[in-house]
């Protein structure tokens, strides 16, 4: 049955389809345990951490945590994927892996380029004024002084930080939330990425930005790149990628078109 | 059901690269390993590359350093002169340090102003990437952009603090010589030294993040040993001749003493300066910006993790 079911999708598909991909993105069989600290239900005092060191026991504080069990996946040039899955259920720890920011217990995660991780949390330089970290993050990402010069006022316009008064001038640490994340995105996605991961970046920006922003994406993938996408937003999912991968536990439940998957995530249906 | 239970359609390979195992994908396409250290020859070329990175992000930090304090960049020259007083104070009138020193205070100033550049960029350097986390977690760079920032930040606070010192050493009464030129040099090399252990204790602050409350008192251990306020060698002269060679080289004493001796070469009542000052100034500054270097990139894909 499911033998016939991939000849038909085949079939169905469209000739281009058929020919060979170039992947981006290589996830297989990978394994992710997290070492965290200061975890144990014991007393943290200052003499129970001296006689820990004096008799050379290893601190019980820290606890193994099996965040991500054995995915495997390939990306190819011009996808947009979504990653679905309740909270805590392994999809930031799968991309911050992607970016290189986390070693893999097990499996090896290999990519084209370097991935962009742009996170929700992940702050620029607070004390520093909007367009300060506007040209120290070009600067950062390689770009050269002219290039920053010439895509500056692009960045700001993109950003939209300007348009309720001179906000830009001032430090990042005035900035709400919904700016500071706009103006880190407008930052990350100045430039082409072969690989670009957003982890529910966009999800703190008015719906006018989300809609922008979900050009850009569209713009990045004609660019030959990949894009991965963590939201909470099936709707945002659904605009913007054709293909969703659903994590749960740590372990993919599935990976396919982005209607399906969506569907069955939302009616709770594990094939 | 069928079509729930065919997970891999979009990921499995098509076309010619049909069948391929993911492993055989990655060796055909030239996949890399996410986040691998580079090659020292690359990894080199890349930090050139954001050399323009290094210079901005050191300005902008030194601006912002005081922007929450009423009197802002006032506090760049009044913070090196405060603490000229202070130890004055404390080791000119109090205990009479300056009677063997010939011309005391601004044998102190430099001693201060130089020790508190190796001090000051050890210690950012240690923090330089538990306190950038963001910056690292958002964006891709060579990570040893961040010490090296941090470093020239420092250098810029000791040029301002050199001219403060400038204004010190002719109210002195010290007239301007030839020897001021080798003034240049001897920072140049301790600039090339402190990027070295500022890189290296980079490394170590960031996987032990003890190191941060350890390095105050070792630097204050390291500042009393190197004879900031009195004459170090004076005070050991009976003691074993290992002690006295290590006071000798003591890379903070060494580039101490050549940007005294540049100022005025009878600072010390001395007259001289052994010949092999120079040598072992350069020995320092090779030695610690090498293997500081070489240590910090052989970590480089480890920053930021965890």
């Amino acid at each position: 049955m499911a033998d016939t079911a991939t000849t038909n999708v085949k079939e169905a598909a469209p000739v281009d389809a058929q020919l060979a991909r170039v992947p981006t993105v290589v996830v297989d069989d990978v394994h992710i345990v997290y070492k965290v600290h200061g975890a144990g239900s014991g007393r943290g005092s200052a003499t129970s951490a001296l006689s820990r060191i004096i008799s050379r026991k290893r601190s019980p504080a820290i606890r193994e945590v099996h965040a991500v069990r054995g995915v495997s996946f390939v990306a190819y040039k011009g996808e947009a994927i979504g990653l679905i899955g309740s909270n805590g259920s392994g999809k930031s720890t799968m991309l911050a892996a992607i970016a290189g920011l986390l070693p893999t217990e097990k499996g090896g995660i290999y990519t084209n380029g370097q991935p962009s991780l742009l996170g929700v949390n992940a702050a620029l330089m607070n004390d520093l004024t909007g367009d300060r970290n506007v040209v120290l993050g070009c600067l950062a990402m390689g770009m050269s002084p002219a290039e920053v010069r010439s895509r500056y006022q692009d960045i700001v316009d993109f950003s939209g930080i300007n348009e309720k008064g001179d906000f830009i001038t001032l430090p990042m640490r005035t900035y709400s939330s919904g700016m500071a994340a706009r103006l880190r995105f407008s930052i990350a996605a100045a430039k082409t990425h072969d690989v670009l991961l957003i982890d529910e970046a966009l999800a703190t920006g008015d719906q006018k930005f989300q809609k922008r922003s979900e050009a850009r994406i569209r713009e990045l993938r004609k660019e030959a790149g990949t894009v991965f996408l963590v939201s909470h937003n099936n709707n945002a999912i659904r605009d913007t990628c054709e293909r969703t991968i659903w994590i749960e536990k740590g372990e993919l439940v599935m990976d396919g078109p982005t209607d399906v998957v969506v569907k069955a995530y939302e009616r709770g249906e594990r094939p | 059901m069928s079509t729930l239970s065919d997970p891999l359609s979009l990921s499995a390979p098509r076309g010619a690269d049909a069948g391929l195992t993911p492993q055989q994908l990655v060796a055909k396409y030239g996949l890399t390993v996410s986040g691998a250290r580079p090659p020292l020859p690359k990894y080199v070329q890349q930090l050139w590359s954001r050399r323009h990175f290094i210079m901005s992000f050191a300005t902008a930090r030194l601006v912002a350093q005081y922007s929450t304090a009423k009197l802002g960049q006032v506090w760049q020259v009044v913070t090196p002169l405060l603490n000229c007083v202070v130890y004055f104070l404390v080791f000119g009138l109090i205990l009479s340090g300056s009677k063997s020193i010939g011309n005391y205070v601004p044998w102190l100033c430099i001693g201060v102003f130089i020790f508190q550049f190796i001090q000051t960029a050890v210690q950012s350097g240690t923090r330089s990437i538990s306190d950038s986390l963001g910056l690292i977690r958002a964006l891709h760079f060579p990570r040893a952009c961040l010490p090296i920032a941090f470093t020239i930040i420092q250098l810029q606070q000791l040029l301002i603090s050199m001219v403060v010192l400038v204004g010190i050493v002719l109210a002195s009464g010290i007239t301007p010589g030839l020897s001021w030129l080798l003034v240049v040099p001897a920072i140049a090399l301790l600039c090339l030294f402190n990027t070295g252990i500022a890189l290296a204790m980079a490394r170590v602050g960031a996987k032990t993040t003890d190191m941060a409350q350890l390095m105050p008192f070792i630097l204050r251990t390291w500042m009393y040993l190197s004879g900031v306020f009195y004459s170090i060698e004076r005070n050991i002269e009976s003691w074993p001749k290992w002690i006295q060679l290590a006071a000798d080289v003591n890379p903070a004493a060494v580039y101490m003493d050549l940007v005294r001796f540049a100022f005025d070469p009878s600072i010390d009542n001395r007259h001289s300066l052994p010949p092999h000052v120079w040598a072992v100034a350069v020995a320092w500054a090779l030695v610690a910006f090498v293997l500081g270097f070489v240590f910090f990139w052989k970590a480089e894909e480890e920053y930021g993790r965890g």
